[in-house]
């Protein structure tokens, strides 16, 4: 199904593609909207950044439609994440027979696997507990796992990723990586524009640095026993890893309609036991349990955290920049007292 | 002893739920055992299917609050309960008809104003309330509802027994027939929007219905049933949340079970009127 459609979408593309060429600027696909935010910044006005997974998107279960084959196709360079975040790439690129040079960001970036910071912290926790506490523990863990297959499902076809935490860029170290890379290629598809492109990766670094030393700052300025964040999302390792802060996986968790008795209660205890001062828990989808939960354990309830994708221009998170500073923002604002 | 007393003496959450449920105890198991004498069991589901869209109106007007969707709630239950009443008084369709057609419409325009406005919101949170999560204000609304419904019921108990056994005498002796119809179908309505609150729309009926319905097989007086069924409730409730807790099951639909459980049991085994009693009769019941 998804073969035909890419057939049909590369047939049309080819038909499509060669106004694209005549563009004078270099035509640059990003996978997602927080690499071509990146991309934009090196590049700035003699590229013309596409994103394939706009704001708010989710780029694990994205679906490419013929017009992504057809932007693909016309495509001058493509910048992907890689680590496996982008599963439907490679058969994206295939499918559409670009002759476009492709940068992987993440090059260089030293690989962490995925969840094992929630995964330890959450065994020694439940071992010190007196109630049945291995049960909820282990039901947490088949949720964690059961949320990466159905998260990459689309990847596994033709990819064979999982163990490595893609999320890199929730490291500012890690992005500079990233600059550099872009910068590299960019140059390299663009010979005369290689002075620009140095010159805006220097900008754009300096800007990074001072948002590294910011949130370095931030982290410090914690107490050292209000470090620790219960959240579902998976996709903290990096920042965890970079800036000391700990993200436990929340236990029990996993249905959104209707949580059991048990599900309160191992959360609860989670939150009581390990001095947890922070909860940012989207699935569990009802405010009043949150608040309830809230009100039992003393600790704080936190707001959205951004971790795949930027809000659209309007909301909180339009850039890498912003989204780092709100996420920063919304950490300190639930751990500090 | 600890698996049943320690998780209401280590969550505070769980000494609301149980609170919170033994107040729908006392409260909802009276008005169904009346709705049971009356025939009008299937006339509580109605009524908790017509107060969906006054609930949904308070949800899209103020959230999730409390308040808001209490008065709404209430307020479409009684528009439907009065329209019914007033329909079968002056038309020539019956009651029960009119109250399947009023609460069809209410109903259906319930989903639309929730599907229309409440996009990005969950239909989950209006039609299932969480007894896990209710905080001051909805024990407080629970608790009050509760000691309100035994008051009224305890004040027109005469002639509510009295239009049970026999409708047209009272209706022949005194103008209090009708009076006392409404206010029982406002008692339902209020009722049936404290258990919304904390076992959600659709559960709400079973912990008006299903306890008295075992109750039947119990006791034959309507003090005895009266109290048969709070006793039912309550240990339902105790059961419903033990459940949830140690087994990991949704609340709202434990604490019905569990009530469904005792329901089949008295079915079976309970000495008034059960296929136990009718099958295999001991000596002193043949007396």
């Amino acid at each position: 199904m998804l073969t035909r459609r890419l057939l049909l979408a590369s047939a049309a593309a080819i038909a499509f593609a060669a106004p694209a060429f005549a563009q004078d600027k270099l035509n640059v696909i990003a996978s997602f909207s927080i690499l071509g935010d990146i991309v934009q910044n090196v590049g700035g006005d003699r590229v013309e950044v596409t994103t394939l997974v706009g704001p708010d998107g989710d780029a694990h279960v994205f679906q490419p439609a013929p017009a992504d084959a057809q932007a693909v196709a016309g495509a001058d360079v493509i910048v992907a994440n890689g680590l496996g975040f982008e599963g439907w790439m490679d058969r994206l690129v295939e499918a559409s027979g670009t002759k476009a040079a492709i940068i992987t960001a993440s090059e260089g970036v030293t690989p962490i696997a995925f969840g094992e910071e929630g995964h330890d912290h959450g065994h020694a926790e439940g071992e010190a507990h007196d109630h049945d506490h291995e049960h909820a523990e282990g039901e947490a863990h088949d949720h964690d796992h059961a949320k990466e297959e159905a998260g990459h499902d689309h990847g596994h076809e033709g990819h064979d990723h999982g163990a490595e935490d893609p999320h890199a860029w929730q490291s500012v170290i890690n992005v500079a990586l990233y600059v550099g890379n872009i910068e590299r290629g960019l140059a390299a598809a663009d010979p005369d524009g290689a002075e620009t492109y140095a010159a805006n990766a220097a900008a754009y670094l300096a800007e990074l640095d001072a948002l590294d030393s910011e949130i370095k700052a931030a982290i410090a300025a914690l107490p050292e026993n209000r470090r620790t964040i219960v959240t579902s999302h998976d996709a903290f390792g990096y920042f965890a890893a970079a800036y000391g802060l700990t993200f436990v996986a929340p236990q029990g968790v996993s249905t959104e309609a209707e949580a059991s008795a048990q599900d309160v209660a191992a959360l609860i205890s989670q939150i009581r036991d390990a001095g947890i001062a922070a909860v940012f828990v989207e699935n569990i989808a009802d405010p009043r349990l949150l608040d309830q939960i809230a009100t039992e354990t003393g600790a704080k309830i936190g707001g959205t955290l951004y971790s795949d994708a930027l809000s659209g221009p309007e909301g909180p998170a339009g850039t890498y920049l912003t989204m780092m500073r709100h996420n920063i923002g919304q950490l300190t604002g639930a751990l500090s007292q | 002893m600890s698996w049943l007393i320690d998780p209401f003496a280590d969550f505070a959450f769980m000494q609301r739920a149980l609170l919170g449920c033994l107040a729908i105890s006392l409260g909802a198991t009276p008005v169904g055992v009346f709705l049971l004498l009356r025939r009008m069991s299937l006339t509580g589901d109605a009524m908790a299917h017509a107060i969906l869209p006054g609930a949904a109106v308070g949800y899209l007007v103020a959230g999730l609050n409390l308040g808001a969707m209490t008065i709404g709630g209430v307020a479409a239950g009684l528009v439907v309960a009065v329209l019914t009443g007033a329909v079968a008084r002056f038309t020539a369709l019956r009651e029960d008809a009119s109250l399947a057609a009023f609460y069809l419409i209410s109903l259906a325009l319930g989903v639309l104003l929730v599907s229309l406005k409440g996009s990005n919101v969950d239909l989950m949170h209006v039609l299932f309330g969480t007894v896990l999560a209710l905080d001051d204000a909805a024990l407080t609304l629970l608790c009050a509802i509760s000691t309100v419904t035994l008051v009224a019921l305890a004040l027109v108990y005469r002639p509510l027994v009295l239009e049970c056994a026999d409708p047209r005498f009272l209706r022949s002796v005194s103008g209090w027939s009708g009076p006392v119809h409404f206010l029982f179908l406002g008692l339902v309505v209020l009722n049936l929007v404290a258990g919304f609150q904390a076992l959600g729309t659709l559960m709400a009926v079973g912990i008006m219905i299903l306890p008295a319905a075992a109750a039947r097989f119990w006791a034959t007086s309507i003090g005895g049933m009266l109290a048969v069924a709070a006793c039912v409730a309550a240990i339902s409730s105790v059961a419903g949340l033990l459940a949830s807790y140690h087994a990991g099951l949704p609340s709202g639909p434990a604490i019905i079970l569990a009530a469904g459980t005792f329901y089949l049991l008295s079915l079976v085994f309970g000495p008034s009127g059960s296929l136990a009693a009718r099958f295999w009769p001991r000596a002193h019941l043949e007396a």
